[in-house]
């Protein structure tokens, strides 16, 4: 068999599993599930730029805050459907995240983090400016009548979970298929040996801008869905937290492949939801391990699996 | 009957009978109740599946049928009305509102404490089942659904910071689980949020702040300079005071908003006004001590009247060094952080229950402030939740709606152990409490209360009626 037949198999599976989950796990593992599918697809989108190209962004809670305020504000303020608020959101990201692949890469290493960490901040504290508009640190909610797409009610358990699953389908096909494509070969060629890729006459900025789009577009897509599914849009998912959380998620899962964002991001949130109910200092709980992971493999779960099991992996 | 007609007919039963009814009679309660949850483990996973209706079915009627011929199991029956009621306690151990998170957990046992010594909710046990929500939003909605779905809470309570009420409340409407929220914030009356979230153990920001404007005005100066934080919090003071001082012939003249992140402040005080009577401050977070610091070094001895909320100082000894300035200033108080003279008896036996002495402090550790003009919210609000079961008669999640229902029945809060706040009066259709706010002054390094305003002057129009919406 193919690897591309494999690796097709493989991720046509876990998406099965998903399927069948839902008519098999408890009330409470299902509402978290659809939580952490919609947050993989955060982590997917980190994945493209950090997996895949080798950027460290500490700023992508902007582009995941773009696409939320981008629905939620549509919603509150234009009175727009939801599924038009959604795109709202998804083209706010995809603009936000073009401008700010222009301007910060220009720079590389840790500069890069920087500019990126600093963008963010400066969206975040837009967001507390524009209080009028967006109710500051507090938020808003999105009321349930509104949040319906085709008469579908999003607040529904059973529909919110098969929403989720559909955007973490849809986005788990697309980085697979990007993965696969010659332009996804790019940026791996980019981030083993930027110079040797510019050398062999690919023009590696126009490379990495797309993926920063498409990385935060991504976000977005997510930010847009988490605000629309869970009913509340708040400036604390746009602070410096939900851009380390990704970071956290892509490498416990295994960065630079496809099915880890959604391990790391399983893994990362049954840790906490476990260790908080041993210990207050959960915290500790979780660096541990953390600490143990990044030891003993330090190339996320899924990154050992690929490594020692399954070489094919993308 | 007929499985009682079975076993008087079967002597092994006979024997059988007279065994558990002995065991029985001698187990305490916690007994029972850990064989309820043990069956409970057991079984958990088969009626946790979803979609195994027919499953539920088939365990639903194996289980009758075994009760039936099993004495084993109609003890577990029995035992269902002993179950103790579950309070989930949406509790900030660690975030920014980690201090206020200890002491609201510290005022929830000791409120739970006594609410079981004086037998509990319809002769059942109260549990308290605290989860950390890290002081997020996200996280916040999360643990409603661990307490709604597998701690099997009967409500949730307990929340102070806003943002993290209003990202928590629509899950709360989602699940249909009653959000007993101690948040003193206006997002509850403003009806922004739903049915199923109710403050009546704490006033509201609108409230407070207007019902200090004519003390304010009367008593301190017409000409305010407001000085804010630029998020949420502070601008419901801007937006809700100025409105207020107005129509005591007062006026704003300026309002400075100070981004959250500041931490020096020298460069905002150049802009008071010379003509300013009064400085109205709130500002919240850790970079507090160095504002009144410079602000004191900004005016010196030739300062105007000062009036401020205690939120700015909630769990700082008012003694810390640099805070020196603020002799002579006004703050409102949710409730008395020192014993005043006029002391109640309530307030009295309040403090002893929670383990607050006459300062405010610990009375373990007197470094350890409290969050007392905020912390009473908690004690009054489970006080009101032990209220509501008892008048719908609660038995478990079916009767949330008929809880809800018998909260926003409420009106009169009497002064008593259960409100030991104060009295207050609550409002069924915003689902928001009011109640009397006190107006203290620092002397002598002490806040000495001078003023306590009447519950009709934070009245104000209301916004919403939840009581239209369905369950």
């Amino acid at each position: 068999m193919r690897p591309e037949t494999k690796s097709l198999a493989l991720h046509l599976g876990l998406l099965a599993l998903l399927v069948i989950a839902q008519f098999v796990i408890s009330p409470f593992h299902h509402g978290n599930l659809s939580r952490i599918m919609v947050l993989a697809v955060f982590a997917m989108g980190y994945n493209v730029l950090f997996g895949y190209v080798g950027l460290l962004s500490l700023g992508h809670a902007l582009f995941f805050s773009a696409g939320m305020y981008g629905m939620g504000l549509a919603m509150q303020h234009l009175g727009v459907s939801a599924l038009a608020a959604i795109a709202v959101g998804i083209l706010s990201a995809f603009v936000l995240s073009a401008v700010v692949g222009a301007v910060a890469l220009r720079t590389t290493g840790v500069a890069f983090m920087i500019v990126t960490l600093m963008l963010a901040q400066a969206g975040y504290l837009a967001i507390l400016y524009f209080g009028t508009y967006t109710r500051g640190d507090e938020g808003f909610v999105i009321q349930p009548e509104f949040r319906t797409i085709a008469g579908l009610d999003l607040t529904d358990p059973t529909v919110r979970y098969f929403a989720a699953f559909l955007v973490l389908a849809v986005c788990l096909l697309l980085t697979l298929r990007l993965v696969h494509s010659s332009f996804g070969r790019v940026l791996v060629a980019i981030r083993e040996n930027e110079e040797r890729a510019r050398m062999l006459g690919y023009d590696v900025f126009r490379h990495k801008l797309i993926a920063v789009v498409i990385s935060g577009t991504l976000s977005g897509t997510a930010g847009a869905v988490y605000g629309l599914l869970f009913g509340y849009v708040g400036a604390t998912f746009a602070t410096v937290q939900y851009s380390i959380l990704p970071l956290l998620w892509v490498l416990l899962g295994g960065a630079g492949t496809v099915i880890g964002p959604f391990i790391g991001t399983l893994f990362m949130f049954y840790l906490i939801d476990f260790s908080s109910g041993l210990t207050s200092a959960y915290m500790v709980v979780a660096g541990v391990v953390l600490v143990l992971l990044t030891l003993f493999a330090p190339q996320g779960l899924a990154g050992e699996v690929k490594r020692r099991l399954l070489p094919w992996l993308p | 009957m007929l499985a009682v007609q079975r076993m008087r007919q079967n002597p092994l039963d006979k024997l059988f009978v007279r065994i558990q009814t002995h065991f029985t009679a001698k187990a305490t309660g916690w007994q029972i109740r850990r064989g309820t949850e043990m069956a409970k483990k057991l079984i958990k996973p088969i009626l946790d599946t979803r979609r195994g209706v027919l499953q539920k079915m088939a365990v639903g009627a194996g289980a009758l049928a075994g009760a039936s011929a099993m004495p084993g199991l109609m003890r577990y029956a029995q035992a269902q009305s002993s179950e103790p009621i579950k309070i989930g306690f949406q509790c900030h151990k660690t975030g920014i509102g980690a201090a206020y998170g200890r002491w609201y957990e510290r005022t929830s046992d000791a409120a739970v404490a006594r609410i079981n010594d004086m037998g509990g909710i319809n002769g059942r046990p109260v549990e308290l089942v605290i989860e950390d929500d890290g002081t997020d939003p996200k996280r916040g909605a999360e643990v409603l659904e661990k307490f709604a779905k597998q701690s099997n809470c009967d409500v949730a309570f307990g929340t102070l910071f806003s943002h993290v009420v209003i990202g928590s409340a629509p899950t709360a409407g989602e699940l249909k689980l009653p959000y007993f929220v101690v948040s003193e914030g206006h997002h509850v009356a403003s009806g922004m949020l739903n049915r199923y979230t109710l403050q009546p153990g704490i006033t509201d920001v609108r409230s407070q702040v207007i019902a200090m404007a004519p003390f304010v005005a009367d008593n301190l100066g017409k000409k305010v300079t407001m000085i804010f934080p630029d998020f949420a919090f502070g601008h419901d003071h801007r937006d809700y005071f100025s409105a207020a001082i107005k129509e005591q012939g007062g006026e704003v003249i300026e309002m400075i908003a100070i981004p959250p992140t500041e931490t020096s402040f020298t460069k905002y005080f150049p802009k008071i006004p010379r003509e300013t009577e009064v400085i109205y401050h709130v500002m919240v977070g850790p970079a507090v001590l160095t504002f009144v610091k410079e602000m004191g070094e900004f005016f010196g001895s030739n300062k105007p009247e000062i009036f401020g909320f205690i939120d700015s100082l909630e769990a700082v000894d008012i003694n810390s060094p640099g805070l020196e300035f603020l002799e002579g200033t006004y703050f409102w108080e949710g409730n008395p952080r020192y014993a005043q003279a006029d002391q109640t008896s309530f307030d009295k036996n309040y403090r002893e229950a929670v383990g607050v002495n006459d300062q405010g402090s610990s009375v373990t550790d007197s470094s350890d402030i409290s969050t007392y003009a905020h912390m009473f919210g908690c004690w009054e609000t489970l006080n009101v939740i032990k209220k509501g079961m008892e008048s719908c008669d609660y038995k478990g999640p079916d009767d949330r709606p008929a809880l809800i229902e018998a909260v926003e029945a409420m009106t009169d809060m009497p002064a008593s152990d259960d409100h030991p706040q104060g009295t207050k009066e609550f409002n069924g259709k915003t689902h928001q409490a009011f109640g009397h706010q006190y107006i203290s002054q620092v002397k002598d390094k002490k806040l000495n209360v001078v003023h306590t305003t009447p519950i009709e002057a934070g009245y104000y129009p209301d916004e919403v009626d939840y009581t239209k919406q369905p369950f």
